[in-house]
């Protein structure tokens, strides 16, 4: 069966790692429902710090060049990733409706892409 | 149950071209549907049925088309898809697979199955999760059978341009895995939504050219009123089929009497009436019929639309119009869409009822409209109505300031040069 990425956007950089107000709280709960409900197609997933934590990794000159990082994400946008998870679905149709469910999706957005398998014919 | 004209017989060997290849498109796409099915690939299924397709105008041009046309098709595509599993030899763990869904014994599929299968198809191909523009070139290119340099004419396109989008769109119909399936009862009304939304853009699109030269190309409106009429035939029970293939119909009677021998616009005031297709005018009433039974309390988006054309095509003139109905329906489709277009017809309708000054009262309520020369261009007609000419003129000059067809923009010339005439 195929799998899914469902990558989550959303405003503001929050952090998920300090659960400072009864909103955050409640999301979490929220979290903690829909990964109970998805266990059945929930392949792994994972939530980030903000992206003031992120460094960016490039190499100067290509491979064997010299190491450059830069403090934060690699591109100033308005919405951030912020986590993913990973389905196994029978197709389209079911792994969008899992990452429907997602809380993130009420509120940012959640893009669900295909995951290449190797294993298999990757046309 | 509804007469529909029987199309011309295809069968006999002198059959002309253009009918051989709407007979091959009609079966084509059904074979297709079906190869879909088996070998779980539309890019493969298409590659082989458009040879079947190519040796079939050949062989049937020759030697006249077979008694069974969709078993020839069938069997030859399904030829044509086994060499094409056994040539890509990267597929090798996937042959027997193929093979064994493609064996020959296998019996053809009872017309009931390839219904089926179409319905499947169509659905995929207008997957809300596609894109509006990849909905359309699948639509022209699969499930009407055009080639695709044909869709990208049809289209406007580059042949280069389509092809990449096309490719594009069968690339995510493999690799995010949409499904071929027709949606549960829970979902069809809303998927079904998206498919008739798809339909109807291509009929537009040819019935009222947004761009070019052709104010009408018929070839998207005839493609549209076939896939209009495949999913009449496969849903009949659907409030929106029957309701889309009436207004179709009823819109398309009017073609022969909207241009003159110019090409340029006639306006449906000036049309000649007797030039209307009468069997499509029947045929739309006896579904318009249908589709406002199947929605008593609340009439669907197509049917509504459906009943104003009705309401022009029954006048014998345009004097006889009777506009106080056709207000009341573009009341109710306010009421079930509001859009700046359906507020700009109904500006129309409310001049014709209240004159043209209530006309131009309801203008200022149509909000923004992608096609902004248009509401110039009606702004320019209730003007001249109510003899306000020099800005009358105003108004069909800032019509023809911004982007629209060409055959339009004659007829605004004209309107300015007769402003002019009269000042």
């Amino acid at each position: 069966m195929p799998q899914y990425a469902a990558l989550i956007y959303e405003s503001g950089d929050p952090d998920w790692s300090v659960l400072d107000t009864p909103e955050k709280q409640a999301t979490m709960a929220e979290y903690g429902a829909f990964g109970a409900a998805a266990s059945a197609v929930m392949r792994g997933g994972a939530a980030l710090y903000p992206t003031s934590t992120g460094t960016t990794v490039q190499l100067e000159g290509g491979k064997g060049g010299k190491v450059v990082t830069s403090d934060g994400p690699f591109a100033e946008t308005s919405e951030v990733l912020t986590g993913f998870y990973q389905f196994e679905c029978a197709d389209l149709d079911e792994a969008i409706a899992w990452a429907a469910r997602i809380p993130a999706a009420w509120s940012g957005k959640v893009e669900v892409r295909p995951i290449i398998d190797f294993g298999a014919d990757a046309s | 149950m509804i007469l529909v004209p029987t199309p011309p017989e295809a069968t006999s060997a002198t059959a002309g071209r253009a009918t051989l290849v709407r007979l091959v498109r009609d079966e084509g796409s059904r074979v297709l549907a079906t190869l879909v099915r088996t070998t779980g690939s539309l890019e493969l299924a298409e590659d082989a049925v458009q040879d079947a397709a190519v040796k079939a105008l050949e062989s049937w041009q020759c030697n006249g088309v077979p008694p069974e046309p969709r078993a020839w098709l069938t069997v030859v595509a399904r030829n044509r898809a086994l060499d094409l599993v056994r040539r890509e030899s990267r597929r090798a763990d996937k042959e027997a697979a193929a093979e064994a869904l493609l064996d020959p014994t296998v019996p053809l599929p009872a017309p009931e199955v390839v219904d089926d299968d179409l319905l499947r198809l169509i659905f995929t191909c207008c997957h809300p999760t596609l894109g509006v523009e990849a909905q359309t070139a699948l639509a022209l290119r699969t499930l009407c059978g055009l080639t695709t340099a044909e869709v990208a004419r049809a289209l406007l396109v580059p042949e280069a341009t389509m092809a990449k989008r096309l490719t594009r769109a069968r690339r995510k119909i493999a690799v995010a895995k949409i499904p071929y399936r027709v949606p549960t009862v829970d979902e069809l009304p809303d998927r079904l939504i998206s498919v008739l939304a798809t339909v109807y853009l291509l009929f537009n699109e040819g019935y009222n050219a947004s761009v070019g030269d052709d104010l009408i190309r018929s070839d998207l409106t005839a493609e549209a009123i076939r896939l209009s009429r495949f999913l009449y035939d496969l849903l009949p029970h659907e409030p929106g089929t029957s309701g889309l293939l009436a207004l179709l119909l009823l819109q398309e009677s009017r073609h022969g009497a909207r241009l003159d021998d110019c090409g340029d616009i006639v306006l449906l005031a000036d049309q000649d009436r007797t030039k209307w297709d009468r069997a499509a005018i029947w045929e739309g009433m006896c579904l318009l019929g249908v589709a406002l039974r199947r929605t008593p309390t609340r009439p669907d988006l197509y049917a509504t639309q459906a009943a104003i054309a009705a309401c022009h095509v029954l006048s014998p003139t345009w004097g006889e119009t009777n506009w106080e109905a056709v207000l009341s329906w573009y009341d109710v489709l306010l009421a079930i869409n509001d859009t700046p277009a359906v507020r700009l017809n109904r500006a129309v309708a409310v001049a014709e009822v209240h004159g043209p000054q209530a006309g131009l009262h309801a203008l200022e309520a149509v909000g923004s409209l992608g096609d902004a020369s248009r509401v110039e261009a009606v702004r320019g007609d209730l003007l001249f109505q109510a003899g306000k000419l020099p800005e009358a003129a105003t108004a069909y000059r800032a019509a023809l300031a911004r982007p629209g067809n060409r055959a339009r923009h004659r007829y605004i010339e004209k309107r300015i040069a007769d402003c002019v005439a009269r000042c």
